[in-house]
């Protein structure tokens, strides 16, 4: 079990509260918890990577165990901490300001 | 006693301002889609209780939403009101795909525009600046995006398709970004021939077609831009709106980034109907519901200052299809006044006494339900305002 932590915006979008838990088949990496997480709530597709090239959107970022994955190749595998559910997969929005 | 909806997309969510045919009690309902910017709201003329909206975020990208029940629930196109779907489910997120059919018709890949800086640059999907519904399909929507781009869905929204002649009939490649992006910003359907399309982008001019879409060409003979290497180019002129009454499909009134313009030959040839207006700047254009030749207008004092002249917000009026305007003051404020109207925030009702409705860049709308006599706020304090849309309802 996945844990994955979403912006506000976008537990509004999928209807779901802080975070969403996930069933992922085989080794869990970058993208297939995405695949997962888009297969379970599909109006998030687009909204975190774009529809076409599967690039994440350059406002959003991903960390695993307060470490930043944004720029790691999307085959790279979780850790053990957040595939066995301990730590959450963060997805985060570029901060805006006044 | 009819009703009528005011459906307003603002940066920070989407508002529905309703009353009956007084026009003097409303009630407002929102923040729908609280936080996101909301592009255009609009309703279907076949059935008012469709409505459609563009949901945008530069962190999230895009996303279609469609109300069946008159704004009260909202649903991405294929996913029931209100509810998830069902892990498996079908991807309704196919609503929010918009991809660029990148083969022309001569086969050539459609792949470059023209930068701010005049070089080629690669299209690229931002947002739905303009949602058209069909005059006859409530399933029918059409979607002017940015980078410049004309899409329909056939099958209310779920999934869209570009008329890819727009940009391959040739002069895409000369089309280039307005300050505000290269939208596709309107669309107008005719309703007396459902094969002929009008649209208009910023900066690149305005365009029809007279078979569905198959075939474009630009309509921009007569307008003039000091802006432009040639002023009298058929390409590059920065279109922000065009109007046309039902009543006369072939008449088309223009707010160009400078110049008010007028066609009475379906775009063919262009005459510049300014007058006496004391700026002829603006965005929004819009026509009487029932006088085709009343044209509204809201002068803004210039592309470098986008606020009205000496601080007074005036919507002009003219009788006469353009030339001879007269200022609207009454109910609007007459001093200290910086907003600004965007090109797709002004609207009409179909009262028997016209309502006219506009929304400021200051979070305003404004409301006349004797046709721009006397205007008061229906809400002061929105978030800024993107467009104002409005539906008459038995």
């Amino acid at each position: 079990m996945i844990r994955v932590v979403l912006p506000q915006h976008l537990r509004t979008l999928a209807h779901v509260g802080s975070e969403v838990t996930l069933e992922v088949g085989g080794t869990a990496t970058l993208r297939s918890v995405l695949d997962a997480l888009e297969n379970s709530y599909p109006m998030l597709r687009g909204t975190i990577r774009d529809h076409v090239t599967l690039q994440r959107r350059p406002f959003l970022r991903f960390f695993v165990c307060q470490e930043d994955w944004s720029h790691l190749p999307a085959d790279t595998p979780l850790p053990k901490e957040v595939t066995s559910g301990a730590e959450p997969f963060l997805i985060i929005g570029a901060i805006a300001g006044g | 006693m009819s009703k009528v909806r005011v459906l307003v997309g603002t940066k920070k969510g989407a508002f529905i301002l309703s009353a009956d045919g007084k026009r003097d009690k409303w009630s407002v309902s929102g923040p729908h889609f609280a936080g996101w910017e909301i592009y255009h709201v609009k309703g279907s003329p076949v059935n008012p209780d469709r409505i459609y909206a563009s949901q945008t975020s530069g962190w999230f990208g895009q996303i279609i939403q469609r109300s069946d029940d008159g704004g009260k629930t909202w649903h991405q196109p294929g996913t029931p009101a209100g509810q998830a779907p069902a892990p498996g489910g079908r991807p309704v997120a196919e609503s929010n795909k918009f991809v660029y059919d990148v083969s022309g018709p001569d086969g050539k890949p459609l792949t470059t525009h023209q930068w701010y800086d005049g070089t080629q640059h690669p299209w690229e999907f931002k947002r739905v600046w303009h949602l058209e519904p069909s005059l006859t399909d409530a399933d029918t929507v059409y979607a002017g995006i940015e980078d410049a781009a004309l899409f329909r869905s056939t099958d209310g929204a779920q999934n869209w398709h570009e008329l890819s002649g727009l940009r391959g009939h040739g002069t895409g490649p000369r089309w280039q970004p307005g300050a505000g992006g290269m939208c596709l910003h309107t669309i107008i359907l005719d309703p007396s021939d459902p094969l002929r399309i009008y649209i208009a982008i910023s900066a690149a001019g305005a365009f029809r077609t007279d078979n569905g879409g198959k075939t474009w060409k630009p309509i921009n003979r007569g307008l003039h831009s000091q802006f432009l290497p040639d002023p009298n180019a058929e390409i590059g002129h920065c279109v922000h709106h065009v109007a046309m009454h039902k009543a006369r499909p072939k008449t088309l009134f223009m707010q160009k980034h400078w110049d008010v313009m007028r066609s009475d030959d379906a775009g063919d040839n262009w005459r510049e109907i300014s007058g006496n207006l004391p700026t002829d700047f603006g965005f929004v254009i819009d026509v009487h519901a029932h006088e085709p030749e009343t044209v509204y207008v809201v002068p803004i004092k210039s592309d470098g200052e986008h606020f009205p002249l000496e601080g007074k917000l005036r919507v002009y009026r003219s009788r006469s299809g353009g030339n001879e305007w007269e200022p609207l003051t009454k109910g609007l404020p007459q001093s200290d006044c910086y907003v600004n109207v965007l090109r797709d925030a002004m609207a009409v009702d179909s009262l028997d006494s016209c309502g006219v409705y506009f929304g400021t860049t200051g979070g305003q709308v404004y409301g006349s339900a004797d046709a721009g006599n006397t205007w008061a706020p229906i809400v002061h304090d929105l978030p800024s305002v993107l467009s104002v849309e409005v539906q008459t309802l038995p």
